[in-house]
């Protein structure tokens, strides 16, 4: 390496020239970032990379596992006493809808059948464990401890005991990344539960939700529930994903600004249930293209309402 | 009489290059713990590096620093390249300053390395943001500067095998 200004004698050998060195490894980084970012080539050799770190990221992980472990063992016994009553008054108050729920399938499934529809595919899903909070500061995601092993797969939705926290959007044999549902990027297609109401809704940063392209007069209230649509074929329809916040109708804004809160806690740590990939009917045939242009655009503002 | 000279009255060992290797490993362990969105925590990996390649620019460079950006991409499950290019970049500028820092004392020093780090972040955070990710928030900087302040320790830390003599002798000066 050259000092700035000089130039080693040329006897000595030092490979390229600092400048060239820094040229080459910059280019090969924003090759590799392009190629992220904008193509997602990269998904196999991220795969490949980090079977390979997976010790060395156990190691990591075991003393913040262990100092979790020893604030457990000594939560002290009335703490456990309480949530345990509490766990017991709340599975009480829910065994009605539980008792009723196998018989209420049954009757369904009978209606269902009478009434020659299709069936609703049956919910299953694996129990896992959020090991921790992905350290990259521009996104929200979480590791769970399941993985390719345990039948996860890329795309499947994942709720806790209240609500939708987000969706499985990497799979490593042993471990699943999740991006959780306050996410810039990550989108869900909800319905209001009062009217039917649909809308997208999108991660808007600092652990809340925003519904995106609702016009100004939109019937939408504060402390709406907002239900999964179940339109993309990823979730199941009537899963619980927010509560309407704050509406900010701006009649100078085409859309109004709709901030919500979910309802699942979704930057909270615990079990979560990854739920099983939903088989979806086969979409019909797109008319020809000529004749779809001017339907595509109605049917859009129609949706966007 | 007024010449500069470097503050190190001593006489340094030459650098193992294991010792080297062992330091930045530790430190991407260090860096995988997983805390979470925690401020204040500095990168390890970063405040390693530049300290390794101001101090032996001739063993630590661009090539280093990439490697451990790509294996810092991995385990942070953010974009690839986005640690290598930030990496690579503050290695060049360690290397390219090394001669000029050395003659500071200490806490001159550490003024050197926080702009230095602080670029990194800057270039991790324009490579973001053009990709379409949030603002992290004011606070994720706050970890260039605990790393700053770091550097004084760090330096007698990751100095001390090279400060060690061959042998033990009496008449020794040093």
């Amino acid at each position: 390496m050259s000092v700035v200004g000089h130039t080693p004698p040329p006897f000595f050998k030092r490979g390229p020239a600092p400048l060239a060195r820094l040229t080459f490894f910059a280019a090969l980084s924003i090759v590799l970032l392009v190629a992220d970012l904008r193509f997602h080539t990269l998904e196999w050799a991220r795969l490949v990379l980090a079977t390979i770190a997976w010790p060395v990221q156990r190691v990591a992980q075991m003393p913040v596992e262990g100092a979790a472990g020893a604030g457990q063992y000594f939560a002290s016994l009335i703490q456990l006493q309480q949530e345990n009553a509490a766990l017991r008054s709340r599975s009480l108050a829910t065994a009605n809808q539980l008792l009723r729920q196998e018989h209420l399938e049954q009757e369904n499934r009978r209606l269902r059948a009478l009434l020659d529809m299709k069936e609703r595919q049956p919910a299953e899903g694996r129990v896992a464990e959020i090991l921790y909070a992905a350290r990259d500061p521009f996104s929200r995601r979480v590791l769970i401890d399941k993985g390719l092993q345990a039948g996860i797969a890329a795309g499947q939705a994942v709720i806790d005991d209240l609500g939708v926290i987000g969706q499985v959007t990497r799979v490593f044999p042993l471990m699943a990344e999740v991006t959780l549902l306050t996410d810039k990027d990550q989108a869900i297609p909800v319905r209001v539960q009062r009217n039917g109401l649909r809308a997208v809704a999108a991660g808007a940063g600092a652990g809340s939700i925003e519904l995106r392209f609702l016009a100004a007069n939109a019937e939408i209230q504060v402390g709406d529930i907002l239900v999964t649509s179940g339109l993309d074929g990823l979730y199941l329809p009537g899963l619980p994903v927010a509560r309407v916040a704050h509406i900010d109708r701006d009649n100078s804004f085409a859309f109004a600004r709709i901030r919500c809160e979910p309802i699942a806690g979704v930057e909270r740590h615990g079990h979560v249930l990854v739920l099983g990939s939903r088989i979806v009917p086969p979409r019909p045939e797109e008319a020809s293209t000529t004749a779809d242009v001017p339907g595509k655009g109605r049917r859009v503002k129609k949706a966007v309402r | 009489m007024n010449q500069p000279t470097h503050r190190s009255n001593r006489i340094l060992l030459p650098a193992r290059s294991w010792f080297i290797t062992v330091t930045l490993l530790l430190a991407l362990l260090l860096n995988l713990v997983p805390l979470g969105r925690l401020p204040f925590v500095p990168d390890w990996v970063a405040l390693v590096l530049i300290f390794w390649s101001i101090h032996q620019p001739l063993k630590v460079g661009m090539g280093t620093a990439f490697f451990f950006g790509i294996a810092m991409d991995v385990g942070d499950a953010s974009v690839m390249g986005q640690h290598a290019l930030a990496y690579v970049l503050l290695a060049f500028a360690g290397c390219g300053l090394s001669r000029r820092i050395l003659w500071f004392p200490l806490l001159l020093q550490a003024a050197h390395v926080l702009p230095m780090l602080l670029g990194a972040q800057l270039v991790m955070l324009a490579a973001r943001m053009i990709g379409g990710a949030e603002f992290p928030g004011l606070l994720w900087f706050t970890s260039s500067f605990v790393a700053a302040a770091l550097w004084h320790p760090l330096t007698y830390l990751l100095l001390l095998p090279q400060y060690r003599p061959v042998e033990r002798d009496d008449n020794r000066p040093i």
